[in-house]
């Protein structure tokens, strides 16, 4: 029998440790390399997607990257949608594209797709809403009761999309409660689904459905409409020319001036429109004609400087300013119509903020073509009215017909 | 060397066969709507409600009114899905099974907006045999290979923002040897441009006149592949270009339809302008010079077919007109049901014309008379021309895709 000593017991335990440590170390790297590697691999692949640019910038080197990307693993996908984070439009397409190949590719040889990541995903608001919704559109394949179990709590989710499909299961289960006569109930369900609705056709629906019930809806308050105006016109615009025309108004804003108009002298008048969707009707409120240009402003009063969009609607040409900078401008005539036509990203600053807006009517004949009009709403990036702080209640249409009728 | 020169040969031979039997682009591989193959003339519901000659029906994700095109077995379809519809799909079909083989989804880069009788699916795909180039209204432009792999994307109202039309844009891009090209023709940045097909970038744009147009690019077949040129019709003009280059060959300043596309045969071009205008295309001199204009054969929404030495239109009232290509005169008239919006198909010796309401009409064209010989019930809405391979027809409703063939 050897003996050893303590200290070199110790110094032989201490080198079976290190040499544990070392193949521990070792056999970690040769498991988790590839890994690395297909993380580091991935993050390059998703960098050359996202430096795609106008007119083509850099498909050659995307197109590369996508071949490769596309046939990264399915627990990739989650690396790859966060990508979509700050994507640029052309990028989010490349990016969505290699999503979709992968999770088609492993839903197509019987494999799983990673429910579980893509799930905590879809239920992360830091990430961009179509990300999250391109991630629960696959879960929804790995795993069919995720629907049922997520939609009913994203009422009020950044993306209008998980809105739309909540508002949806509303309206099914109020419905369902009408038809078994169960009206309070019913209302209160509609109003729910109201306060998550943003899109046109379910604000529309539950307006109809709460009507019956007899209850009212402030509908310009809801989308955000703006009901009060100061108008002036009608300007020069023959031959379209009036577009780049910088008439009085873009200049300044006195409100006791009279300025040349196209036919005759023209100042500025107040307008208070009682249309639920905020129509300024200029062929009646100014005078109706052709070749013209109108301008109408406003004041809205922020609680803080925010963020906000100017959301028009109108068939004429238009350009927007808010505190004397041009945020959009649109040289289109009659080539059709619908709410949030146009979008106009602008930030309001703290107290007393001014809009100005330009519509430009044109000299078409036909009988289509003679709408001089315009809605104006102010409103966040999903839609949520934003409201000045000193906006009188609307009458909602409904009360504003009986009362027209009680008359 | 002489083995090479053979397998070469072979090699090209068997490519124009397969081509041969594909159908390319919007109206056929030669935009002329026509085929040689034989189709049942029994086809849809009959009126006992019996399915006839029905291959095999596929449901597609969201709705359109593109053409679907055949490439490789496979039937390339487009439509677009969302509450804005802004989500685009391009979608693959097995045609021997019916089965979807791969589909893609992009987000739109452009506006959605468009008339309701339209989709921002309007533009029919193109190929070249190894590419697919699929066009929406929103001018996003993706190209992918047969397996559905992202090569390229361009997004062309990202890249010029005022190319826009809120009716909807619907001119179909035309691959023509290694360019693909696009008529982007509207009010605001109104052009022509000529993409490399291998990366999207931009080989040539050319402006053209600020106006609504929806008709699309045609082939003008050369003496070789190397001389054909690309047909543009605007509201003032048919020009023909170089499309490699865009270079301008020839241009006819007359007043065109801007819905109905042209058509050529040989060195003939039939312009929907005043009914129908035919030019003769005199390479030398490299001008076109008119031969005849025939308003008795105005082709309302749909494009002219030259077939036999005869040219084919539907008038607004659906009456199906024969006319003699060299003369212009009106052979025989046969009263139909309307409205129409797709180009009818000529496939052996029968003309295929299906209206709006899905009602296909089977029509045996003879010399002096066209006889009604079968109709056909789709029961869905039908406003693109459909395709014709392999002895099958291939018909787009608002919904599904149906392939038509002999059982």
């Amino acid at each position: 029998m050897r003996y050893t000593s303590p200290a070199r017991l110790s110094l032989r335990f201490t080198s079976q440790s290190f040499s544990l440590l070392i193949a521990f170390g070792c056999l970690s790297w040769v498991c988790l390399a590839p890994a690395l590697a297909s993380a580091a691999k991935v993050e390059d692949q998703v960098a050359a997607l996202k430096a795609v640019g106008a007119e083509g910038a850099g498909n050659p080197k995307a197109s590369e990257a996508w071949k490769q990307l596309s046939q990264a693993d399915a627990a990739d996908l989650p690396a790859i949608l966060a990508g979509l984070d700050d994507a640029n439009p052309l990028a989010a397409n490349w990016l969505r594209a290699s999503v979709d190949s992968i999770a088609e590719r492993e839903l197509r040889k019987g494999a799983k797709l990673p429910a579980a990541d893509l799930e905590k995903f879809t239920l992360d608001t830091s990430h961009a809403p179509r990300a999250r919704r391109l991630a629960f559109e696959w879960l929804c394949r790995a795993d069919k009761t995720a629907a049922d179990r997520l939609i009913p709590k994203m009422l009020n989710d950044p993306s209008i999309e998980f809105r739309r499909d909540a508002v949806a299961r509303l309206l099914t289960e109020a419905e369902t409660l009408a038809t078994d006569k169960k009206k309070d109930a019913a209302a209160e369900v509609y109003r729910r689904a109201l306060g998550g609705a943003r899109d046109l056709d379910q604000v529309q629906e539950i307006v109809k459905k709460l009507e019956t019930f007899g209850q009212t809806v402030d509908v310009p308050a809801h989308f955000g409409y703006l009901m009060e105006w100061k108008l002036i016109g009608p300007f020069d615009n023959t031959e379209e020319k009036g577009f780049d025309v910088v008439n009085p108004p873009e200049s300044e804003l006195k409100f006791t001036a009279e300025y040349p108009g196209k036919s005759g002298p023209v100042k500025w008048i107040d307008h208070v429109t009682e249309d639920d969707y905020g129509k300024v009707d200029l062929n009646k409120a100014l005078l109706k004609a052709n070749g013209v240009t109108a301008y109408a402003t406003t004041e809205f009063t922020a609680a803080e400087a925010l963020p906000i969009e100017l959301r028009l609607a109108t068939v004429c040409a238009n350009k927007i300013w808010l505190n004397g900078e041009l945020i959009s401008a649109n040289k289109v005539y009659h080539a059709g119509e619908k709410i949030d036509q146009y979008i106009a990203r602008g930030k309001l600053k703290k107290g007393k903020n001014v809009i100005l807006v330009k519509i430009l009517q044109n000299e078409q004949k036909e009988e289509w073509a003679q709408d001089w009009d315009f809605k104006l709403r102010v409103c966040d990036a999903t839609g949520t009215a934003v409201l000045s702080k000193d906006r009188p209640a609307s009458k909602p249409k409904a009360a504003a017909d009986k009362e027209q009728a009680a008359k | 060397m002489r083995q090479s020169l053979i397998r070469c040969v072979l090699l090209s031979a068997a490519c124009v066969v397969l081509c041969g039997a594909d159908w390319l682009h919007f109206r056929g591989s030669d935009n002329r709507s026509i085929s040689t193959d034989s189709l049942p003339t029994a086809i849809a519901k009959d009126d006992s409600g019996t399915d006839r000659s029905v291959a095999w029906k596929t449901a597609l994700p969201g709705r359109g009114v593109s053409s679907p095109i055949v490439v490789g077995g496979k039937a390339i379809v487009t439509s677009t899905s969302g509450y804005n519809q802004d989500r685009l799909h391009v979608v693959s079909i097995d045609t021997k099974t019916g089965e979807t083989e791969w589909e893609r989804q992009f987000w739109a880069t452009g506006r959605t907006l468009c008339h309701p009788t339209s989709s921002v699916a309007a533009p029919s795909p193109s190929s070249d045999g190894k590419r697919i180039y699929a066009f929406f209204s929103s001018n996003d432009l993706a190209c992918l290979d047969l397996e559905g792999n992202l090569l390229w994307y361009r997004g062309l109202t990202h890249d010029f923002p005022t190319a826009a039309n809120d009716v909807g844009m619907s001119a179909s891009p035309l691959a023509m040897g290694d360019t693909v090209i696009v008529q982007v023709e509207n009010k605001g940045n109104s052009f022509a441009a000529g993409l490399d097909a291998k990366t999207g970038e931009t080989r040539w744009k050319l402006p053209r006149k600020a106006d609504m147009n929806w008709t699309s690019p045609a082939v003008l077949r050369g003496k070789t592949r190397a001389e054909d040129l690309v047909l543009l019709q605007s509201p003032d003009r048919l020009s023909a270009h170089n499309p490699k280059t865009g270079e301008q060959v020839w241009s006819y300043e007359v007043a065109c339809s801007s819905i109905s596309s042209p058509v050529a045969e040989g060195d003939k071009i039939y312009v929907p302008s005043a009914g129908v205008t035919a030019l003769r295309y005199l390479p030398d001199a490299k001008v076109a010079e008119k031969l005849w204009s025939s308003n008795a054969l105005s082709p309302s929404n749909v494009s002219p077919i030259i077939h036999q030495g005869r040219v084919y239109v539907l008038n607004g009232s659906g009456v199906l007109l024969c006319g003699d290509a060299t003369t212009g005169d009106v052979k025989w008239k046969t009263r139909l049901k309307g409205p129409y919006w797709a180009t009818p198909v000529i496939a052996g010796d029968h003309i295929y014309a299906f209206n709006q309401a899905g009602l296909v009409q089977v029509v045996k064209l003879g010399d002096t008379a066209g006889e009604l010989v079968a109709t056909g019930n789709f029961g869905d809405p039908i406003f693109g021309t459909p395709a014709v391979a392999d002895g099958a027809l291939y018909v787009r409703t608002d919904g599904q895709l149906w392939k038509i063939a002999a059982p």
